[in-house]
């Protein structure tokens, strides 16, 4: 009898996990911009952008297996008061025909919006990105960041809906017992889409030539240590949005107490009805009708949910930046001490 | 004897174009998607007028066909683009056409007149993307009148002088971008927050390196010395503050504590926010 020895199964390669973080089970695990893109963005907020106002924009491109590849952009011009009629629609159609016939793609894959410090964490982002992520499957958000990115490196970062707030949005239960249901935290609202940034060979040699060029000084902002004004504005904006969410606790307090104190009255209610009808049987007489309890007592309206996880979600986002900016800054703190304790 | 560059030499008569990064980056990207056939591409520029420059900041291309006798350039396309420009930038205007390639044809000299009915003295800007020189050459042209008046009159383009400009965050934008030439598959991605710093501060030691090894040589007697690299190198060394060892201590302190503070109330934010979940979701 030839004993069958079992092969050990060949060691399968570990899993590399190229994503930070959970991978995302979204048609998009990658987002390919092309450099010119970059550029048009920041052309766009720089010109047109100055305030705290934010610059918006459509971005072309195409899906390539699980890759969104963004290869042009086109800005949208700002809303003034004075083009109440103006077709936004009609713009973009025109655009898109316009490319289409010098070979740009024209294919919609999704919009960019400039942000002020960190918040675009807003109900009007959320139905945008929901009319284009339940038109257009694929679709993400770019958020430039000019103010960070001023300060020494570019910050754009890529978000979609997760797939369980696409079916909240979907059914539009906005309700506490639809976010229970689907246990929707603040961390799951938005999914991020790690970025790759890739130049065609022929912007290299591009690139190559204005390096040779043009010889501006690397200007070395990012190693520049003031922070406090920076902090100072994340903060203020950080704080706003903690008493926007207090008043909202508040009002939720306020609820829950309401419908307690309801619940209350409606059990004494039955109560005495229970005791007087028991009374009245003892006496002889016809109880009396049974009343429609919950007609009597309207249940208080629920404050809607919805608003208090778009600020949670803000509000996390603020301090991931403002723990981002410090860690920063404490390394260059601990840079400069080093350059002094060289010194003395 | 000094010789100039037919392209750096500056022209009297002309203004200094400006040119950003991102008008190059669309004509390259433009030439990639030229149609069947097609030897160039050709495009409007737009941007801003100047007493002695012209700033060159967005620009789009214009589809035309081009054969050995005639050139057609559908205008209505290059008004329908502009206007529609406009409506997001209404400061930008016509300030020249570009088209790729090395030479000047007898055709640019056709579409040159369109666009000077469009704009006083337009610009033609040339961008060598075949790279027959095995440069780009980017180079400006104005046009200028030339022959004897009254009878043959011709077109002749001068060069100006060309100049690239950046904004802060282009700059920045366009050093990302330089950093995709050495990746192998052309790709980068976005680094975060501390391996930033850690870049940066390997850039300056890179450049402090450099420094070092020129003043040893300097001190070798390999190199002679340079009074005027002398004197920067002074100014460096100058540049770090002089501050007692306890001013700078309570000041570092200070600033770490502010910075410490700052993570733990952000932290202590999250996990508030974080605990209010949990506790409505109950």
């Amino acid at each position: 009898m030839a004993t069958r020895k079992e092969t050990p199964s060949t060691p399968t390669a570990p899993m590399a996990s190229t994503s930070p973080g959970a991978t995302l089970d979204s048609p998009v695990k990658q987002i390919q911009i092309e450099g010119l893109v970059v550029l048009k963005m920041i052309k766009h907020y720089q010109e047109e952008g100055q305030g705290s106002e934010v610059v918006q924009g459509v971005l072309l491109g195409l899906v390539v297996e699980d890759r969104l590849e963004i290869t042009n952009c086109f800005p949208f011009p700002q809303h003034t008061e004075d083009d109440a009629d103006f077709d936004e629609v009609q713009y973009q159609m025109e655009m898109m025909r316009s490319l289409r016939h010098v070979n740009i793609d024209h294919l919609h894959v999704g919009w960019y919006q400039s942000t002020y410090y960190g918040s675009f964490v807003s109900r009007a982002l959320l139905d945008s990105q929901f009319s284009y992520q339940h038109a257009i499957e694929e679709s993400v958000v770019l958020i430039y960041d000019p103010i960070k990115t001023a300060q020494g490196s570019l910050s754009l970062k890529a978000y979609r809906l997760t797939p369980k707030l696409m079916e909240i949005c979907k059914e539009k239960d906005f309700s506490a017992e639809g976010l229970k249901k689907a246990m929707i935290g603040f961390e799951h609202m938005f999914e991020e889409v790690p970025i790759v940034i890739k130049n065609s060979h022929l912007i290299n040699v591009l690139m190559w030539e204005l390096e040779e060029k043009c010889t501006v000084a690397d200007k070395h902002e990012l190693l520049n240590l003031s922070s406090s004004n920076h902090l100072e504005k994340s903060l203020q904006l950080l704080m706003d949005r903690v008493d926007d969410m207090s008043q909202d606790i508040v009002k939720y307090n306020t609820y829950s107490r309401n419908l307690s104190k309801q619940q209350q009255q409606k059990h004494q209610y039955i109560q005495r009805r229970q005791q007087e009808n028991a009374q009245r049987q003892t006496r002889g007489e016809t109880p009396l009708p049974e009343e429609d309890v919950s007609k009597m007592f309207k249940p208080p309206q629920p404050p809607p949910r919805m608003d208090t996880l778009l600020i949670a979600g803000q509000i996390n986002n603020y301090c991931q930046n403002v723990k981002e900016f410090t860690s920063q800054n404490l390394g260059k703190l601990f840079m400069a001490e080093a350059l002094q304790g060289h010194n003395s | 004897c000094l010789y100039l560059s037919h392209a750096d030499k500056m022209s009297v008569y002309g203004p200094v174009v400006k040119i950003h990064p991102v008008v190059l980056a669309s004509i390259g990207d433009s030439y990639e998607r030229r149609n069947e056939g097609a030897s160039r591409v050709i495009g409007t520029l737009l941007g801003t007028i100047d007493k002695h420059s012209v700033e060159v900041t967005n620009c789009f291309s214009v589809p035309h066909n081009e054969s050995e006798d005639e050139v057609a350039v559908d205008m209505e396309f290059a008004k329908n683009m502009y206007d529609l420009h406009k409506r997001v930038s209404p400061s930008e205007v016509i300030v020249g056409w570009y088209a790729t390639g090395f030479e000047i044809t007898e055709h640019s000299v056709l579409i040159h007149e369109y666009y000077s009915r469009e704009a006083t003295n337009p610009i033609h800007l040339t961008m060598d993307t075949a790279l027959q020189s095995g440069k780009m050459n980017i180079r400006a042209y104005v046009s200028a009148q030339m022959g004897v008046p009254g009878k043959t009159v011709g077109v002749m383009f001068t060069p100006l002088s060309v100049k690239y400009k950046y904004y802060d965050t282009e700059r920045i934008g366009v050093d990302l971008l330089q950093r995709t030439r050495d990746a192998p598959n052309t790709t980068n991605g976005l680094t975060s927050d501390l391996c930033q710093v850690g870049g940066a501060a390997g850039r300056v030691q890179d450049m402090l390196a450099t420094v070092l090894t020129y003043i040893e040589d300097v001190l070798s007697g390999k190199q002679m010395a340079d009074n005027s690299v002398g004197r920067y190198l002074m100014d460096l060394v100058n540049k770090v503050p002089k501050i007692t060892a306890e001013d700078f201590e309570t000041m570092l302190n200070s600033n770490i504590n502010d910075l410490l503070m700052v993570t733990y109330l952000s932290n202590l934010t999250q996990a508030q926010i974080a605990l209010n979940e949990k506790i409505v979701v109950l």
